[in-house]
């Protein structure tokens, strides 16, 4: 196979690992605001938590976008 | 025609400092643009805090909500013992949040996309971490790597990836600000480069149908300025969170 076409091949699979991310991400939202609807007074102090875990969640899926442009744009 | 996204993101050499072996050393545009954010963070802390009115004005109500919003951080997550390190936090947080929204505007250059700043910065705080930890608590810093009420049969593995999890904390520390910066702004100059491309290969109805990505690229633009704002705090919090480690260690 062409070298620049694999390349470019292997930058698409590697962002199906952002969509693992997605989904957990989607899932930390989704229930702090299932939790914050049943306690709106406990809400706000977990506020820290939920970007926490949203952060440790994204940064999974940000190093599959990292793996696909490095090989979009880095030449090897 | 081609889209070049990556173009903002050189490094340009402006004068030249000094020599170091065979390396010449260069005042960059970076550089340049690090000047200009400790500028702005120190102006807008200096104007804030010279009038100290009763009923603050604009500048001094800026500074205090960003005090009192890194304070807030800081007690819930470290307690008040962290407030120790609420110089550290604070210029964290007031660097990366400027630098981010200085470099949101179109034809600036965005510090934290690139990994070397946001690493340095990352290893910063994770040596930080780690010699305070040493110093304040002694060997028993190294606690944080045991957890309590473990099955000794699996405990050698919960170690083992303690450990692991503790090094790796300066790698996704620093690359979830680089890759979050570098990704957005890719993106803003992709879409933006879209609306180009059909006009030109495509003429008038080009220029009508480029209409949709311009949209976007607002709206691109306008969660690149919540993600700049974002990230920061990240950054901040799990600086927090880090050094809650070091401060009150054991789980």
């Amino acid at each position: 196979m062409d070298p620049a076409a694999a390349k470019l091949i292997g930058a698409g699979i590697a962002c199906i690992g952002m969509g693992g991310a997605g989904v957990g991400v989607g899932v930390i939202f989704g229930n702090y605001l299932a939790a914050a609807v049943r306690n709106p007074s406990a809400a706000q102090g977990q506020f820290g938590n939920l970007i926490f875990g949203f952060a440790v969640t994204e940064a999974l899926g940000i190093f599959s976008l990292l793996i696909a442009l490095l090989l979009l744009f880095v030449s090897l | 025609m081609s889209i070049d996204p990556i173009h903002q993101f050189n490094i340009e050499n402006l004068f030249k400092i000094g020599q170091f072996g065979d390396h010449a050393i260069y005042f960059t545009n970076s550089s340049a643009y690090m000047f200009l954010t400790v500028a702005i963070v120190s102006l807008l802390m200096i104007a804030g805090s010279a009038k100290r009115q009763l009923v603050p004005g604009r500048f001094q109500s800026m500074a205090e909500i960003s005090y009192e919003f890194v304070t807030s951080t800081i007690r819930s997550t470290a307690g008040a013992e962290g407030m120790k390190f609420f110089p550290l936090i604070f210029s964290l947080f007031m660097f990366i949040c400027v630098s981010n929204l200085v470099g949101i505007i179109p034809y600036t250059f965005t510090l934290s996309s690139h990994l070397i700043i946001t690493a340095a910065l990352a290893l910063l705080v994770f040596f930080t971490v780690l010699i305070y930890g040493v110093y304040k608590n002694g060997l028993k810093f190294f606690k944080l790597f045991v957890p309590s009420g473990v099955p000794i049969y699996i405990l050698p593995l919960v170690v083992f990836i303690e450990v692991f999890s503790f090094f790796l904390r300066p790698v996704s520390h620093s690359v979830r600000l680089f890759a979050n910066m570098l990704a957005g702004h890719i993106a803003l100059k992709v879409f933006a480069g879209f609306v180009a491309l059909l006009g030109v290969s495509l003429g008038a109805i080009g220029w009508i149908g480029g209409v949709a990505p311009l949209a976007l690229t607002v709206a691109i633009y306008a969660l690149e300025i919540l993600v700049a704002f974002l990230q920061a705090y990240v950054f901040a919090i799990l600086t927090c969170i880090y050094l809650n480690d070091a401060l009150h260690p054991g789980h």
